[in-house]
C-alpha cells in the first residue's frame, strides 16, 4: 500500500466512524484481511482466562473467549454476548438478551445454559475475582435460550460490571459439565466463542490464532489471524516494534524509559487508554503492624516526604498521575475534595518530631527495610528514589532484592515493613478498593488482600454499606466519607495512578476501544 | 602363554562386562544422589509457586491458594513429595507441571532440540575457530599477529554475552537488515524444508556467534599457551631435524598434544555452554530449554525444574563420558594407563 492509498483509507474509515454505532449489531467498518504481529510477555501457562487470571493469560485469552459486555473508557456497560440487558426495581434482577447464531470454536452453539454454567458453576470455582462477585448469586434461570436471568441474594452494585470477558469469560457447558476443570484435556484447545482461535501455540516462540468463521457479528473479525510473539527481553521488544516486526504492544512491553523515544516513530502512535477497568494504583505499602509505622503520623509524615511529582516526571517518565488517595481518578466513585499532602520535608519533620522520633547522632531516627518487587527497572528505581526522599527525613530505608516467589511470599504473609504493590482498581471500589482496607479481608498468606493491615470499624461499616446500596448517590456520598478517612489516615502510601503505553502501527484501527483495551475481543481491529 | 582362546575371550568378556555392570550401577547411584539434592536445593529456596500466581493474577484469595497447593501435591510433607519423586524418577516419569498443564517430559522434549542446535553450533565455531587462532597465534608467538590476536580474543572473553548479542543485532539486524534479530524461524510464512533449514540456519547466526564469543576466546588461549608449551619439546625438535614439513609437524605433532588440555576443559565447560545460554535465548527469543528453566525457576515450578536439573545432570554426565572416550582416541596413553 502507497501513501496515497492509506491516506484514502483512513479518510474512508474517518467518514465511516462519524455515522455512529447505533446499539444493536452493526457491520463494522473495516477491511478485511491480515495479520496482526503483537508480542506476549511473558508467555502464559495455559490460555483458558476462566482457569488462569495472570495478565498475559487475559490478554491473550480475550480475544479467544467473550462474555456478555463490553464497557467503554467511563465504564458504562455496552453490548457484548448480549444484545440487551435489564436491571429490576429492587436491584436483585439481571436478565440478558443474548445475540443469535453465536456459536463456538467447536461449531456448537452458545446458549443461555453455557452462560449460566460459566457464572455460577465454573467461575466461582476457578476465578479468585470472580468467585467474590458471582456467589452473590442466588439462582439463574434460562426461560429461552437466548435469555439469561440472574437473581441476586442482596442488591450488589457492581454486579453488572462484571461482565467483561476478563472477569466473566463464558465457556462451553457441554466441554466442562462433570469434569476436573483444571484437569480436562480441552484446555489445551482453548475453545471459547471469541472472533479468533487457537491454531498453533509453538512454546517459547508464539501463540497463532485465526479467525474464527462462525463468529456472530457480521463481517467480524476483520484480521485473517493475529500472531502473539514470545519476546523476553525489553531491548528486542523495542527492535521489533522499531522494524515493524510487531504492530501492537501492550503493558510493559515497552519500558518506561523507552516510551518517549520510540513515540517519536513516524509508523506508529502511542496511547494510554483503555486501562479504565484495571486503573493500577501503585503504592508504598507500609505494615502497619509494626512500629513506627502502626502510627498515623509516621504514615502522613512519608506522604509528605516524597516529592510524587517529582517521582512521576523522574521515575515513570510522566507515564500516569499523582494518586491521591484510594480512589483512582479514572473510575467511578473518584473523591477529590480529600486531605492534600504536598512535598514538604519540614512537615514531615514536625510529625517525626511529634512522635517522639528523634534523629540519632548519625542524624538517623529509624531504620527500616524496604522489600524491593522484582517486577523490573522502574521498581528498582522508585525504590532507590524512596530511599533518598525518606533519607532527607532522617528515615533510613534499607533496600532489599528478591524474586518473584519471594516478594509473593514475604508480601503475603505480612513478612515485610516497606514495600511497593501495584493493585488493580477492577472498575469498582466494591471490587477493587474496598479489599485492601477492610478488617474481614485481613488474610494471611493471600496477595492483595488488606496486606498492609490496616483496621477500622468506620471504614469497614461505609464499605459494607456502599456495596449494597442501590442509587448511585447513595454509593458516592459513602465512598466520599471513606476516602475522607482513609487519606486522613494514610493506611497505604498512595503515589502513581500508573499508565501503562499501548503503541499501534498508524494503520491499524479500532484496537484500543473500550476499558479493558488490548484484552479486548479485537474482532473490529483492522488494517485500514 | 599357555591360555586356551576361550579363557582369554571370557577374561575379556568380564573385562568389559563388569565395567558396564559397575558404571551403569554408578550412573544410577549418581543420578539418585543428585536428584536427592535438586529436591533438597529447590524447596530451600524461600517462595513459593502457589503465591507467585496470585501475585501475576491481580486477585487471590484463600481458597485458590488451598486449590493450587493440593494440586501441585505441595499439601503433602517434604519426605513424602521426595519420596514421591524419586519413585518417579526411577521409572522415568518427570512428572507434570500444574502451572503448565502439561508433562514436564513433552514440554523438555519441544525445547530440548532448540537448545541441542544452538549449543552445538555455538561450541563447534568456539572450538574450531578457537583452536584455529589459538594454532596460528601460538606458532607466531611474540609477532604481532600473535599479539593482535590475543588482544581480540581477550576482547571477547570480556564481553558480556547479552551486551554482545545486543551489538551484534544492532548492526546486523537494525543497520544492515542482513540477519533476523530474533527467533528461531520465520513466523507464518509456507517454506519448503529446504528454505526453512535456510530460514532456521540465518536465525542461528547471531545467537550462537553470540555464545560461541567466551568460549572461542577461551579456547584460543588455551591452544595458544600449549600450542607454544609443545613447541619447545624435543620431539619437535626431532620432527624438525627429520626434515618434516611446518604444516606436518603442526597437524600430527603439536596439535595432538597440544589439544588434550583444550579437550578437558571443552568437555567440562560443554555443561556450562547449556547455562550460558539462558542468557542469549532470552536476548534473541530462542525458544529453547535455558528459557524454560528460567522461568521456571522464577515461579517456582518445581516439577520442570527438578526435570530440566534431571536431564542437564545425564547430560553432563554423559559428555564426560564422551570426553574420556575423545581423550583415548587421541593419546593411546591415557588408555594404556587405565588398563594397567
Amino acid at each position: 500500500m502507497n501513501r496515497r492509498e492509506f491516506a484514502k483509507l483512513s479518510l474512508a474509515a474517518g467518514a465511516m466512524g462519524i455515522t455512529g454505532f447505533p446499539l444493536g449489531i452493526t457491520r463494522s467498518a473495516g477491511q478485511a484481511g491480515g495479520t496482526l504481529n503483537t508480542i506476549i510477555q511473558p508467555e502464559p501457562p495455559i490460555l483458558v482466562t476462566a482457569l488462569n487470571q495472570q495478565q498475559p493469560t487475559l490478554t491473550l485469552g480475550g480475544k479467544i473467549y467473550e462474555s456478555l459486555l463490553r464497557y467503554d473508557f467511563d465504564l458504562k456497560p455496552l453490548p457484548g454476548l448480549a444484545q440487551s440487558w435489564e436491571v429490576s426495581e429492587d436491584r436483585k434482577t439481571y436478565t440478558f438478551k443474548l445475540y443469535p447464531n453465536i456459536t463456538f470454536h467447536d461449531g456448537t452453539p452458545l446458549t443461555a445454559d453455557d452462560v449460566i454454567f460459566s457464572v455460577t458453576k465454573l467461575l466461582p470455582e476457578t476465578h479468585a475475582r470472580a468467585r467474590g462477585i458471582f456467589v452473590r448469586v442466588e439462582s439463574a434461570e434460562a426461560p429461552d435460550p437466548l435469555t439469561v436471568v440472574f437473581k441476586l441474594k442482596t442488591p450488589f452494585a457492581p454486579f453488572l460490571g462484571a461482565f467483561d470477558c476478563t472477569t466473566a469469560p463464558i465457556v462451553p457447558k457441554h466441554i466442562y459439565e462433570g469434569t476436573d476443570y483444571r484437569k480436562n484435556p480441552a484446555n489445551q484447545k482453548a475453545i471459547g466463542c471469541g472472533p479468533f482461535k487457537l491454531k498453533e501455540w509453538v512454546r517459547g516462540s508464539h501463540v497463532h490464532l485465526v479467525k474464527h468463521e462462525g463468529y456472530y457479528r457480521p463481517g467480524e473479525p476483520h484480521l485473517d489471524e493475529i500472531i502473539y510473539r514470545v519476546i523476553p527481553d525489553a531491548a528486542s521488544r523495542s527492535v521489533a516494534l522499531e522494524q515493524g516486526t510487531v504492530q501492537l504492544t501492550q503493558w510493559s512491553d515497552v519500558e518506561a524509559f523507552d516510551v518517549q523515544r520510540l513515540a517519536q516513530l513516524p509508523n506508529v502512535s502511542m496511547t494510554t487508554k483503555g486501562y479504565e477497568l484495571f486503573a493500577p494504583h501503585q503504592w508504598l505499602e507500609l505494615n502497619n503492624r509494626i512500629a513506627p509505622m502502626n502510627d498515623k503520623r509516621f504514615r502522613q509524615a512519608v506522604m509528605s516526604a516524597i516529592d510524587r511529582k517529582a517521582l512521576l516526571q523522574r521515575v515513570y517518565f510522566g507515564l500516569g498521575k499523582v494518586a491521591t488517595g484510594p480512589v483512582s481518578s479514572k473510575t467511578r466513585f473518584y473523591e477529590k475534595d480529600v486531605k492534600q499532602y504536598e512535598y514538604s520535608l519540614d512537615k514531615a519533620k514536625a510529625l517525626l518530631d511529634d512522635m517522639g522520633l528523634k534523629p540519632g547522632p548519625d542524624g538517623k531516627r529509624v531504620s527500616i527495610p524496604y522489600l524491593v518487587p522484582p517486577y523490573g527497572e522502574i521498581y528498582q528505581r522508585a525504590a532507590e528514589f524512596i530511599r533518598q526522599s525518606l533519607g532527607r527525613v532522617g528515615i533510613d530505608v534499607q533496600l532489599q532484592g528478591t524474586d518473584i516467589a519471594g516478594w509473593a511470599e514475604k508480601c503475603g504473609n505480612w513478612d515485610f515493613s516497606m514495600t511497593m504493590n501495584l493493585v488493580y482498581q477492577l472498575g469498582d471500589p466494591a471490587i477493587g478498593v474496598s479489599r485492601t482496607y477492610i478488617s474481614s479481608n485481613i488474610r494471611k498468606g493471600v496477595l492483595f488482600s488488606n496486606t498492609a493491615g490496616y483496621s477500622n470499624p468506620e471504614v469497614d461499616r461505609l464499605f459494607e454499606e456502599a456495596a449494597v446500596a442501590t442509587s448511585d448517590d447513595k454509593r458516592q456520598e459513602l465512598y466520599s466519607a471513606v476516602q475522607k478517612i482513609l487519606v486522613e489516615d494514610v493506611p497505604i502510601v498512595w503515589l502513581i495512578e500508573q499508565d501503562y503505553p499501548n503503541f499501534t502501527d498508524k494503520r491499524l484501527k479500532n484496537v484500543i476501544t473500550t476499558a479493558i483495551g488490548v484484552h479486548e475481543t479485537f474482532g473490529a481491529v483492522s488494517f485500514g | 602363554m599357555s591360555m586356551s582362546a576361550s579363557a582369554v575371550s571370557g577374561g575379556r568378556g568380564a573385562a568389559i562386562v563388569l565395567p558396564i555392570v559397575g558404571w551403569v550401577a554408578k550412573f544410577v547411584g549418581v543420578v539418585l544422589v543428585i536428584a536427592t539434592f535438586n529436591f533438597i536445593l529447590v524447596h530451600a529456596a524461600p517462595g513459593d509457586p502457589v503465591q507467585v500466581i496470585a501475585s501475576q493474577s491481580g486477585a487471590a484469595d484463600a481458597k485458590l491458594l488451598a486449590q493450587l497447593r493440593a494440586e501441585y501435591g505441595l499439601d503433602k510433607p517434604y519426605p513424602v513429595q521426595l519420596a514421591i519423586y524419586l519413585k518417579r524418577v526411577v521409572t522415568l516419569d518427570l512428572g507434570y507441571s500444574y502451572r503448565q498443564q502439561r508433562p514436564v517430559r513433552a514440554l523438555i522434549a519441544e525445547r530440548l532440540p532448540a537448545t541441542l542446535l544452538l549449543t552445538a553450533t555455538a561450541f563447534l565455531i568456539a572450538l574450531t575457530a578457537g583452536v584455529v587462532l589459538g594454532v596460528l597465534a601460538g606458532v607466531r608467538a611474540g609477532r604481532w599477529s600473535d599479539t593482535l590476536l590475543t588482544i581480540v580474543s581477550l576482547l571477547l572473553y570480556a564481553m558480556p554475552v547479552f551486551w554482545l548479542g545486543l551489538m551484534l543485532v544492532l548492526l546486523f539486524s537494525v543497520k544492515l537488515d542482513w540477519l533476523p534479530a530474533f527467533g528461531y524461524v520465520t513466523i507464518g510464512v509456507e517454506m519448503s524444508p529446504l528454505q526453512r533449514l535456510g530460514d532456521i540456519a540465518a536465525h542461528l547466526v547471531l545467537p550462537a556467534t553470540s555464545l560461541a564469543a567466551v568460549y572461542l576466546a577461551i579456547y584460543a588461549r588455551l591452544t595458544r599457551s600449549s600450542v607454544i608449551e609443545v613447541m619447545h619439546q624435543d620431539f619437535i625438535k626431532t620432527a624438525r631435524s627429520k626434515g618434516l614439513t611446518q604444516g606436518n609437524i603442526i597437524a600430527r605433532h603439536i596439535l595432538r598434544n597440544a589439544i588434550l588440555p583444550v579437550v578437558t576443559v571443552a568437555g567440562m565447560q560443554a555443561g556450562a555452554l547449556v547455562g550460558g545460554a539462558v542468557v542469549i535465548e532470552t536476548v534473541f527469543a530462542w525458544p529453547g530449554l535455558g528459557r524454560l528453566i528460567y522461568d521456571a525457576v522464577l515461579q517456582r515450578d518445581y516439577p520442570v525444574m527438578l526435570g530440566i536439573f534431571l536431564v542437564m545432570s545425564v547430560i553432563v554426565i554423559v559428555l564426560n563420558l564422551i570426553t574420556d572416550a575423545i581423550y583415548r582416541l587421541i593419546d593411546p596413553r591415557v588408555a594404556l594407563r587405565a588398563a594397567s
